[in-house]
């Protein structure tokens, strides 16, 4: 088995990845190597051609190709090492990566600090119970954009979406622009999972019909699918009756939510927060596991790729001052408690004893036209922040300063005067 | 021009504008903001859409490559720049930032490869 010795490791090549390596490298480690499955860097970026991407981090509107190239051609000019093709098996506690690949064989990487960045994968058929047969036909949002955008195909001619995620509505567009036809967009939940801007300019631009509360209750066709069954919900999401109507089609889009994969950090014993479904992290997005951090949306899945690459850099500081520094022992914490509105934080937890200012992510449970941001330590509110038309979709960001001395509660609470 | 409805992406609020002619005027109704009114009047006037989409290419690891306008396009032109790319048939390498079309449709917009593709 081939042996070697990395400062620092990241385990996947998509923005957390590219952004978390580079910042590792800038920030002084020597030995830094990314470890990616697919043949080429970018991540699922490589197969995102629209625009929408890097607003906060650049200033303008580029494609997820673009972003994606940016951080490529800059990675291109260092000596960060690259393993494309290669398939991570297992991390251990004791910071050791085996991977393989068709070249090298087995490896075992001995690491001084891993960053995982895996990302996250899309929820599927069979995590939905999507009843009837299952036919040839029924894909996932972005298998369909990977088909289309990178592979040159077109999956079908006529498609109905279920689900109303961000995936979703991008690919009902595309699908459009590639002249097929789209039957309409089915949420089960009464409002949009998406973002509205995309809602707009994707379902709207082009008279796409968007139906709340409805569900597919049944797949029509034995080889290839031929239809769907849909149906309107009531309050319980229960199918009410008589409003079941049978669509033609030979494509089902399933953009159904995402979810962070982590088998690896599961596999190594690191605790995940059964909210985000990522790792539990401190300010330093270090996991449970002294020595390893998560970024990206294998840590939480965002809404934004500037937030991803973030969080990347974040992660990637922590890992160069953790082998850096004598000290690798798991520190003592104190955790930041969601309340009221607040579905899920991350960080979820701090170093105690240590006065910081840090960058957390957050996302409401419920809309509300404003709310106020109350961050409190010991009962006390210490600081507020106001926010304006909050959604679950759209993901919160902040600075607080915290004393590390106490639970740091963050409670979002209708604003006064509504 | 008739009324027009639209929902206003200026900012997440999502106001829903309504926008009409009223004695050569154009007036912009349930806007909270003046980014909203100018994008009221944008869309009921000229509205204008990033053009981005694929094109074929071969000798690459992938058979599409990802290009977009370095300007936004008349919405009305959309489907004439579309029908000219999807004839374009191109050979790896191409480069980040390489002009594919030029001027597309006289809409004064180019045309650029949005990632390299090396030659495989």
């Amino acid at each position: 088995m081939k042996k070697m010795q990395i400062d620092v490791a990241v385990i996947g090549g998509g923005p957390a990845g590219l952004a978390a390596a580079l910042k590792a490298r800038k920030e002084g480690v020597e030995k830094v190597l990314i470890i990616e499955r697919d043949v080429e860097l970018g991540g699922i970026l490589q197969q995102c051609i629209h625009d929408g991407f890097g607003i906060h981090r650049f200033g303008r509107r580029m494609t997820g190709t673009e972003y994606a190239q940016t951080f490529i051609d800059e990675l291109e000019q260092t000596d960060i090492g690259v393993l494309l093709d290669t398939m991570v098996l297992e991390v251990t506690k004791e910071k050791v990566i085996y991977a393989c690949n068709n070249k090298d064989g087995m490896m075992e990487i001995t690491c001084g600090a891993i960053i995982l960045a895996m990302g996250c994968r899309e929820r599927s058929a069979s995590q939905i119970q999507l009843m009837g047969y299952r036919p040839a036909g029924v894909l996932t949002a972005g298998t369909v954009q990977r088909y289309i955008n990178l592979e040159g195909y077109l999956p079908g001619k006529t498609a109905v979406i279920l689900g109303s995620g961000d995936i979703g509505l991008i690919m009902a567009r595309r699908m459009k622009l590639e002249g097929m036809e789209v039957k309409g967009v089915y949420e089960i939940m009464p409002t949009l999972g998406g973002l509205t801007r995309n809602k707009v300019q994707c379902l709207e631009d082009y008279d796409i019909p968007l139906h709340l509360s409805s569900t597919i209750t049944k797949v029509h066709g034995k080889k290839r699918i031929e239809g769907v069954t849909v149906a309107v919900l009531d309050k319980e999401r229960k199918v009410i009756p008589g409003s079941e109507e049978y669509i033609a089609c030979d494509l089902l889009v399933l953009a159904v939510g995402l979810i962070p994969e982590n088998e690896l950090s599961i596999g190594c014993g690191i605790e995940i927060d059964p909210k985000t479904q990522g790792p539990v992290v401190d300010e330093h997005f270090m996991t449970s596991v002294p020595g390893i951090f998560a970024c990206g949306n294998v840590a939480v899945v965002f809404d934004l790729v500037d937030y991803v690459s973030q969080s990347a850099e974040i992660a990637a500081e922590g890992a160069a001052a953790f082998i850096q520094s004598a000290e690798q022992s798991s520190p003592e914490y104190v955790s930041i408690v969601p309340s009221g509105n607040v579905n899920f934080v991350v960080p979820q937890r701090i170093t105690a004893g240590k006065e910081t200012e840090v960058s957390i992510f957050l996302r409401v449970k419920k809309p509300d036209r404003r709310g106020t941001l109350d961050i409190s330590e010991n009962g006390n509110v210490t600081q507020s922040r106001r926010f304006a038309t909050l959604a679950p979709p759209e993901m919160i960001t902040c600075r607080i300063k915290v004393s590390g001395e106490a639970e740091v509660v963050l409670d979002m609470k209708e604003a006064a005067n509504g | 021009m008739d009324k027009k409805i639209f929902t206003c992406i200026a900012c997440p609020n999502g106001c829903r504008l309504t926008v009409y002619e009223e004695d050569g005027d154009i007036v912009v109704k349930g806007a909270s903001c003046d980014k909203g009114i100018d994008h009221g009047i944008n869309e009921y006037t000229n509205p204008m859409r990033m053009l981005t989409t694929t094109v074929a290419i071969t000798g690459a690891s992938h058979r599409r490559l990802s290009v977009a306008g370095n300007a936004e396009i008349p919405k009305s032109k959309m489907e004439e720049c579309l029908a000219q790319l999807y004839d374009l048939q191109l050979t790896a390498p191409v480069e980040k930032g390489q002009v594919i079309i030029r001027d597309i449709c006289g809409t004064g917009v180019d045309v650029i490869a949005s990632r390299s593709m090396k030659k495989r």
